[in-house]
């Protein structure tokens, strides 16, 4: 029985549909083995009671509300980044890409969309978590929620590609964290630049926010950019 | 027997007259840091036929076969597979070839039908190769158990899955190492008509085994410490014994 | 382009260095504030802004490597990042010195230039922890080449940053060479950042051809011993120069 055409004659594989089948993959395999997403949750949820205690405050606005959830958000999600290629790395899957006839931008595309959306089910749990421990009103968070998926774009374009650096490198797991975490900082002051306003003790306020997510949409069309011009060469051998 | 540094080359008239060579090396080098695996390795293998690679562990087998499979570069000389210059049109020719190594590219977590699924997906079968992956857990014996998640499987059901594959998207040129461990002489059985020589397929099979190496191949490659210790069919008298000798040690 | 030889641009380094820094102890004006110690400006301010262009060099350098596999590209990368980072251990000592003489503090969160450049430094840090981690030194260049692209392109987007986080809060206290100097201290700036920057040059070079030494002695000993031309391994992480790499052009 056979698979169609001929090897030889066969369209090459689309960008698209590799994309598609290593992002299902994955979260298939996270849906079953669960091994991301609850880990960032309760690691999230235990930085919050660190905080209350670290800074001694049982309410947050402004910029240290800002401060502690988006400091939070980024140390949880070096977990996830941490462990975004176990898998290919431990079981061969780099080697079974390779092997296919696809672009290597298929695995940094499928690998960023998978991280996002572990962030956004992250987030999705931490941030009312935070609000009910810290805020006085949730009204700052609706718009939150934009800034956070700028934030989250930075995060996957970034976490990515210093992931797979270090993927196959000793000390990866120190690696990632020493590399990633000073890039990181311009998404944590734009951030934090718009978040204190949207989390101000009298309501959200607006002023000067739109200059901080024209900064964090820059930056993460920069390193989207950077990304896919150099993700071939990482993965060749 | 040829010395250490002699390479005997076959020639064979009728080869030269058949269509092209499936894969050839050119005086390739690789080294990995001070270490040097493959040295002055020249060989090359006829489309159609079944090329064996022999020799003790860290001879340089593996790295062999990888830098064929366009997963490694060699660190000097040429590569040419199924027509394509390495690594520059490497991408030509991924889809048309296919390398069942000592890992078996399957991610644990998920089922062997799964597995299979992914990997037609990959290469871009039509209809997720649904009816070739039956055919095939079929010919294995694997279609009961292909919806158990791989990490309960033993290791010889995980290789037969492994065989699945690798053949998935009917590959011209297979790069097999020592396909056969793992399973017992049962499943060893089965997979020999699937990995077996086929009209249009070309083989290159790293193996331990020097009696099945003899039986099987059409030419032999013998490695010793990265370099070419012979070169020769079973027709042109490589005898058992010769065969032997490269494990044995000896000059 | 052919660059002037070593020996021509290290004399040219040292002389202009002199000539700048004669000015700076003769000619430039006492600063009526901070005293002398805001001279240390004339280096600071030089060593930053070479250690910086020296990133983004190293970044360009990089994309040349991996564009073309050849790895003389790699060397030269490696060396420009391997020099600025011992500038921006310069850079911020200077910094720190001045921030004191300016403020009375070891260290300051006012100015972005020297907050920025911390960052930047922080990140070109894990440069070697990251080489080291990779035996294989083709995948090394490789991912240090990524690394280098990586990293030369935040350096502007961190910088602007930066920038915008202080404009609201601090007006920035240090004039730079582009506005707000007078021209006594403009042209003794200036003369001090060319100097500096045919330093910086100098020493990329002269390092190169240290390594270009070693590694054609690495390659005579193999010939000597049988062994083909292959790119001799030299040190773990500094990649070795392979024939024809010496002249930096």
């Amino acid at each position: 029985m056979s698979a169609g055409a001929h090897p030889s004659q066969r369209p090459r594989a689309s960008s698209a549909t590799a994309l598609r089948a290593i992002l299902a993959k994955d979260l298939r395999v996270e849906l079953r083995t669960l091994q991301s997403v609850p880990a960032m949750a309760l690691f999230a949820v235990t930085t919050f009671v660190l905080f209350r205690y670290g800074l001694d405050r049982e309410s947050l606005s402004g910029g240290l509300a800002a401060g502690v959830l988006l400091a939070t958000v980024l140390f949880a999600a070096i977990i996830a980044i941490n462990r975004l290629f176990v898998a290919e790395r431990e079981e061969g899957g780099f080697d079974a890409i390779r092997l296919a006839p696809v672009d290597a931008t298929a695995l940094l595309g499928a690998k960023a969309a998978a991280l996002v959306i572990y962030l956004v089910v992250l987030e999705a749990i931490a941030v009312p978590v935070f609000a009910l421990f810290f805020l006085d009103s949730a009204s700052g968070i609706p718009p939150l929620a934009g800034v956070l998926v700028l934030v989250d774009l930075g995060l996957a374009a970034t976490g990515v590609l210093i992931s797979s650096i270090a993927a196959n490198s000793r000390a990866r797991d120190l690696l990632v964290p020493l590399i990633l975490l000073p890039l990181l900082v311009p998404v944590m002051i734009a951030a934090a630049g718009a978040s204190q306003e949207l989390l101000a003790a009298g309501g959200p306020s607006y002023d000067g926010v739109a200059k901080w997510l024209a900064v964090l949409a820059f930056y993460d069309m920069t390193f989207a950019a950077v990304g896919f011009a150099v993700y071939d060469y990482l993965l060749e051998d | 027997m040829a010395d250490a540094t002699s390479v005997q080359r076959r020639d064979d008239p009728a080869a030269a007259t058949v269509s092209h060579v499936a894969a050839e090396l050119g005086g390739v080098w690789r080294e990995f840091g001070e270490r040097v695996v493959l040295r002055d390795v020249t060989m090359d293998v006829s489309r159609g036929s079944t090329l064996s690679v022999l020799g003790p562990n860290g001879a340089g087998k593996t790295t062999l076969l990888r830098i064929l499979a366009t997963l490694l570069r060699p660190s000097a000389g040429q590569v040419s597979v199924l027509g394509a210059t390495l690594p520059r049109d490497a991408w030509r020719v991924r889809g048309r070839i296919t390398y069942l190594g000592h890992e078996p590219l399957l991610y644990r977590d998920l089922t062997g039908a799964e597995n299979l699924r992914f990997h037609a997906r990959l290469h871009g079968l039509p209809g997720d190769g649904a009816d070739r992956i039956d055919h095939l857990l079929d010919s294995v014996r694997m279609s009961r158990r292909a919806d158990e998640l791989v990490r309960n499987l033993s290791a010889g059901m995980v290789q037969r899955l492994a065989v699945c594959r690798a053949v998935l998207h009917e590959p011209e040129l297979l790069l097999l190492d020592e396909p056969r461990s793992h399973l017992d002489p049962e499943a060893a059985e089965l997979i020999e008509p699937v990995l077996g020589p086929e009209p249009g397929r070309t083989r290159v099979i790293v193996t331990h085994d020097v009696d099945a190496a003899l039986a099987e191949a059409d030419l032999i490659l013998a490695l010793r410490a990265g370099g070419s210790v012979a070169y020769a069919g079973p027709a042109n008298g490589l005898s058992a014994g010769d065969a032997r000798a490269i494990y044995g040690g000896g000059p | 382009m052919k660059l002037p030889s070593l020996r021509v641009n290290a004399i040219a380094a040292a002389l202009v260095l002199s000539a700048g820094f004669a000015l700076v102890f003769f000619y430039a004006p006492l600063d009526a504030d901070q005293g002398f110690i805001q001279k240390i400006f004339y280096l600071h301010v030089p060593l930053s802004i070479c250690a910086l262009a020296g990133f983004i060099v190293g970044g360009l350098l990089a994309i040349a490597h991996l564009r073309t596999g050849d790895p003389k590209w790699d060397v030269r990368s490696y060396v420009a990042i391997h020099l600025s980072i011992i500038f921006g251990v310069g850079v911020l000592i200077t910094g720190s010195i001045w921030a004191h003489a300016s403020w009375g503090k070891w260290w300051v969160w006012d100015e972005p230039t020297l907050v920025s450049f911390l960052i930047v430094f922080l990140l070109y840090a894990t440069y070697y922890p990251l080489r080291y981690a990779i035996e294989d030194r083709d995948r090394q260049g490789r991912y240090a080449s990524v690394f280098a692209i990586t990293a030369g392109a935040f350096v502007p987007l961190n910088f602007i940053a930066v920038r915008m986080a202080q404009s609201l809060v601090h007006p920035r206290v240090f004039a730079t060479a582009n506005g707000g100097l007078p021209g006594s201290m403009l042209l003794t700036f200036l003369v001090c950042l060319a100097g500096m920057a045919l330093l910086w040059v100098a020493l990329v070079r002269f390092e190169l051809a240290a390594k270009s030494a070693s590694a054609s002695l690495a390659r005579l000993r193999r010939a000597l011993e049988g062994e083909p031309e292959i790119p001799a391994q030299g040190s773990r992480i500094a990649p070795s120069v392979p024939s024809g790499a010496t002249s930096v052009s």
